[in-house]
């Protein structure tokens, strides 16, 4: 790249602006409305100039709001433990369910493996819409509307696919000899599994774990129907702030604020990991 | 104890349901006595790596008995078989230096360090790896990876040793000097090995008996003298041997005391019929038609021989190969010294009748080698 020219150099430089730009303005502006009360969020003309407070933020963790039209109950720091929780558990069920399923489905090849790992792909073509009825029809016949347990069973069809698919690719890649010399070295296939087979594989769980737990944090549409309000996860939550006597801007962009740190924190931890086992040059080719 | 190592019956194997799978192994059946090395021989997609990943454990057995050592291994997984193998690509543990790949099955025996160390050393410098055994895989070469494998195998305390293509990625001079140490290794302790390979001459170096294997079938099974001499068959005469062996189909005819190939182009390769014992008279006389195969090195050029026009001449540095226009077809021959013939020169060969290898057309079975029957 060294016999780039200025020109270009300048340009890369607008380009990637530009785009950076582009994809991090609403988040720098809710960041911004966040610190703002809602009638400097509605002043027209908008401007950044603003006095900042911490209102929103002390509401949203004391969980009581005080406006004009009087006192307000927030449930949000509950709901912020509900989307940890339920995510978590989903990807930790998904974890112990997936990663042994994605080796079978990866390396033995078995009659109809294809076909049962495809149908647990075409989980995630129909959208939710489709299954959300008889499901909560189900889950209130059976007892399990309203509860982590039901709501972190119904999870499994957003995270179990994801890390099935994603999770065999790298058990694929691990040439299946190092596992055979490992074997024919003494040892079970159980003990292969742990000692070769996960190892290896672990960018690719630590990869599709993180998918996993971001989608499950941003669902919606299942908690929504199956979960009431002491539940329910944030992204639920937020719809308390649409009240009867308007919305609250400033509310909203704290909430959103505080609900993207659990996520941003875990992406950051976890890419450590993810360069580690890429550049580990565990195979090479 | 019986003196064998390793007994293959009748073992069948599909890739898919049995009977209707793609048969990749045809009721094969091979002894391998103790302290032997034996080569399965063939090209890519003949069964023979099927064959071992069977003995190793790693594909089941479809049909018939593998035993080990006496001892029936069909339903047993690879750890209880108490094989060594050395794979072909790369089978390292990507996450320990090569010294401990190579000390990994002694360690988990819990050999003492200083006895692992000797033995780990000894291995290394055998197969050229002393100066590499403290890097990772990742930072060595794939054929210094793959004489890691091999020395990983060779390390261990086994019934059997399976060498799958153990020295496919090596430069031909380290390839050369290897195939003598790893043969002197093996018969120094009595090892019994099985080897896969494609090359033949490998096959020929290192083993004392040789498989020809083809489409899931054993072909011939012997010395590789007597599979060059005695090939069972047109399949294993023209695998074997570089260049191959020519192959000429002809009519025969008996006339006079003398025995006749009738080639085609109105060639006719005349000889006493005494030459060819009373046997071998009957069985081509039964035939109207026969495969005559002559191997390149044992066609001579003379004065007044029957007639072939060179096509081309190539000086291999120690060996001349001519192909000539020849009964319609190509005929291949070898010389030692250089021959001065060019293109388009009529020469005239000579094919001894102790060189001829008379097969039979429809089965391609050998029915004679030289003046006496297969």
């Amino acid at each position: 790249m060294d016999t780039q020219s200025t020109l270009e150099k300048v340009l890369r430089g607008i380009a990637i602006t530009a785009v950076i730009l582009f994809f991090m303005f609403p988040i720098f502006w809710i960041f911004l409305m966040s610190f703002q009360t809602n009638e400097t969020i509605l002043r027209v003309p908008p401007s950044i100039v603003f006095e900042p407070t911490l209102t929103n933020y002390k509401a949203l963790i004391t969980g009581r709001l005080e406006s004009t039209a009087g006192a307000l109950e927030i449930e949000f720091m509950s709901n912020l433990f509900n989307s940890a929780y339920l995510s978590t558990m989903a990807v930790i069920v998904g974890l112990i369910l997936g990663v042994p399923a994605a080796y079978a489905f990866g390396r033995l090849k078995f009659r109809g493996s294809e076909d049962i790992a495809f149908t647990l792909l075409s989980f995630r073509f129909a959208p939710p819409l489709l299954v959300l009825l008889p499901l909560t029809i189900y889950f209130q016949q059976i007892g399990l509307a309203n509860t982590y347990f039901g709501l972190i069973w119904v999870y499994q069809l957003i995270v179990l696919p994801l890390i099935l698919w994603i999770v065999r690719g790298y058990f694929e890649d691990i040439p299946a000899d190092i596992e055979y010399a490992y074997r024919i070295a003494g040892h079970g296939f159980w003990a292969t599994f742990r000692k070769i087979a996960l190892p290896l594989a672990m960018p690719g769980i630590a990869a599709a774990g993180l998918l996993a737990f971001i989608f499950a944090w941003n669902n919606f549409i299942f908690a929504l129907v199956l979960a009431s309000a002491d539940k329910q996860p944030v992204t639920v939550g937020a719809l308390a702030f649409v009240t009867a006597s308007g919305i609250q801007y400033g509310q909203i962009a704290a909430g959103i604020v505080l609900s993207i740190l659990p996520t941003l924190a875990l992406a950051l931890y976890a890419q450590r990991y993810l360069v580690e086992g890429l550049s580990l040059g565990a195979v090479k080719g | 104890m019986s003196d064998l190592a390793l007994e293959i019956t009748a073992v069948d194997k599909f890739y898919g349901p049995i009977d209707t799978g793609v048969h990749a192994v045809k009721s094969f059946d091979m002894n391998v006595a103790r302290g032997d090395i034996v080569a399965l021989l063939g090209s890519s997609g003949c069964g023979k790596t099927s064959t071992l990943r069977m003995v190793a454990g790693f594909e089941e057995v479809s049909r018939g008995s593998i035993k080990i050592a006496d001892r029936e291994v069909n339903r047993l997984p690879p750890v209880q078989r108490n094989v060594a193998m050395a794979f072909e690509g790369y089978s390292l543990y990507p996450t320990v230096n090569v010294r401990d790949n190579i000390a990994f099955a002694l360690k988990a025996k819990r050999l003492p360090q200083a006895q692992v160390d000797a033995r780990v050393n000894e291995v290394a410098e055998m197969l050229e790896i002393a100066d590499i055994l403290d890097r990772i895989p990742a930072q060595v070469s794939g054929g210094q990876q793959q004489r890691a494998s091999l020395a990983r195998a060779l390390i261990r305390d086994a019934d059997l040793y399976l060498l799958d293509e153990p020295m496919g990625q090596l430069e031909p001079q380290l390839r050369t000097l290897l195939r003598g140490r790893i043969k002197h290794f093996i018969k120094e302790r009595g090892l019994t090995a099985v080897l896969v390979t494609h090359d033949q001459t490998e096959a020929n170096a290192l083993a004392d008996k040789i498989a020809v294997m083809e489409d899931g079938e054993m072909q011939q099974f012997a010395s590789p003298a007597e599979i060059k001499e005695r090939p069972a068959n047109l399949f294993t005469g023209t695998f074997i041997g570089e260049p191959p062996m020519n192959v000429f189909q002809a009519k025969v005819g008996r006339a006079d005391g003398r025995i006749g190939f009738h080639l085609a182009g109105d060639l006719a390769l005349i000889y006493p019929a005494e030459v060819f014992s009373a046997e071998l008279h009957k069985a081509i006389l039964g035939k109207s038609e026969v495969a005559l195969g002559v191997r390149p090195y044992a066609v001579r050029r003379v004065e007044g021989g029957a007639p072939a026009q060179v096509v081309t001449n190539q000086w291999l540095g120690d060996q001349s190969h001519i192909a000539a226009r020849f009964a319609e077809g190509t005929l291949v021959l070898v010389e030692h010294d250089r021959a001065r013939v060019g293109v388009g020169d009529q020469i005239g060969v000579e094919l001894n009748p102790r060189d001829l290898h008379i097969f039979d057309p429809d089965t391609g079975d050998a029915i004679s080698h030289g003046q006496e029957l297969a």
